[in-house]
């Protein structure tokens, strides 16, 4: 496995959290997978879907779960250190600064569009990932059932990993592997 | 409004915390149920509008939580309730963590990574339909989440030009008259 420092998860996080307006989950990937090349897009799916699973902000879960797996105990505390410190500091920030903020319409319009670009940066990597299970007929059943069930459906997120999860899980079992 | 005892806002935080599958934006319900009906911590306008601040600063969605702490008791209530909201998960995937390397030789840890991973992935496509339903308010939005769809899919482009020139051609759009 891949050494990595303290100082690279805090500084892979930090610009995770930093970059992620409107939400980090378009960021994760490209810089795990693509810019710091920690993990490749299966290892990241598989990240994903325990942290996902998981209660709490899936981001904070990721952190947590890659910052151990680096570094043990304090890997996994500089890694969620990174990621939050600054999008809180710009929080109160902007939170003091909050009357002549929001007076600005320009500023809601700027958002507006970085909220629009956001969308289609999780759409992109989505697809990304959706493509790394190229050739695996189980794998993709199950990310079609899980996108309709929520995004087509509106199914709510419990009921559908309370079908999602045993079908999933009896599926995979099915599937032949040498452990 | 310091007078929130701290311990019961960390207790609050904490039980929404482990009650949050699917990330803090799922439990904005709850949230809301506690902070204005049962705590009476703030009235619902306060609460819609610190809900919409915490979107407009970068980051994970869970700092609305913090943004939360620090309208009720100030930098106490801001560590209190970011800690509150973040520990008992952090606890409990680091715990998932060392379960599923101790045990990574076994088939069913391999069953179920394979298992979670393209449900993940599922809800990851099926997040990045929702967010373009609520940020696609007419053309040029829709068409800047169209590029960037493409951008990211099929380059390795730094994500920081196209969210930049979407945040810009949504200025320059609204100058010119089309609604973003």
């Amino acid at each position: 496995m891949r050494r990595v420092s303290h100082y690279a998860l805090f500084c892979g996080f930090f610009k995770i959290g930093i970059c992620g307006f409107g939400g980090v989950a378009g960021w994760v990937r490209p810089i795990i997978v693509e810019e710091r090349r920690w993990l490749n897009d299966l290892e990241f799916a598989e990240l994903l879907g325990a942290s996902s699973v998981l209660p709490g902000a899936n981001t904070v879960n990721l952190a947590v779960m890659l910052g151990d797996r680096f570094q043990g105990a304090s890997g996994a505390l500089t890694a969620v250190f990174g990621l939050l410190l600054a999008p809180i500091a710009i929080l109160i920030a902007i939170a003091s600064l909050y009357d002549q903020f929001a007076a600005a319409p320009a500023i809601k319009t700027a958002l507006a569009g970085a909220a629009a670009a956001t969308a289609g940066l999780v759409i992109g990597n989505a697809y990304k990932l959706v493509k790394a299970f190229r050739g695996q007929a189980r794998a993709l059943l199950v990310a079609a059932l899980t996108f309709a069930l929520t995004g087509i459906f509106h199914v709510s997120l419990m009921a559908t990993l309370g079908v999602m999860i045993p079908c999933s899980l009896a599926l995979f079992a099915r599937a032949g592997r040498a452990p | 409004m310091t007078n929130a005892p701290l311990t019961q806002l960390a207790l609050t935080f904490s039980i929404l915390s482990l009650g949050a599958v699917g990330g803090a934006n799922a439990t904005l319900p709850e949230l809301h149920r506690q902070m204005v009906d049962v705590s009476r911590y703030m009235d619902d306008v306060t609460f819609a509008s610190l809900v919409a601040l915490a979107q407009t600063a970068p980051g994970p969605n869970v700092i609305v939580m913090s943004l939360m702490g620090w309208h009720i008791a100030g930098a106490a209530g801001l560590a209190v309730a970011t800690t509150g909201m973040i520990a008992p998960s952090s606890a409990l995937a680091f715990a998932a963590e060392r379960a599923f390397r101790r045990f990574s030789a076994s088939r069913a840890v391999w069953v179920l990574k394979r298992a979670l991973s393209p449900i993940a992935v599922g809800l990851m496509c099926a997040s990045g339909l929702v967010l373009a339903r609520a940020a696609d308010s007419g053309g040029l939005t829709i068409a800047l989440t169209l590029g960037m769809t493409l951008l990211s899919g099929l380059t390795r482009i730094n994500p920081l030009y196209g969210i930049a020139g979407g945040a810009l051609l949504a200025l320059a759009g609204g100058r010119f008259g089309a609604s973003p």
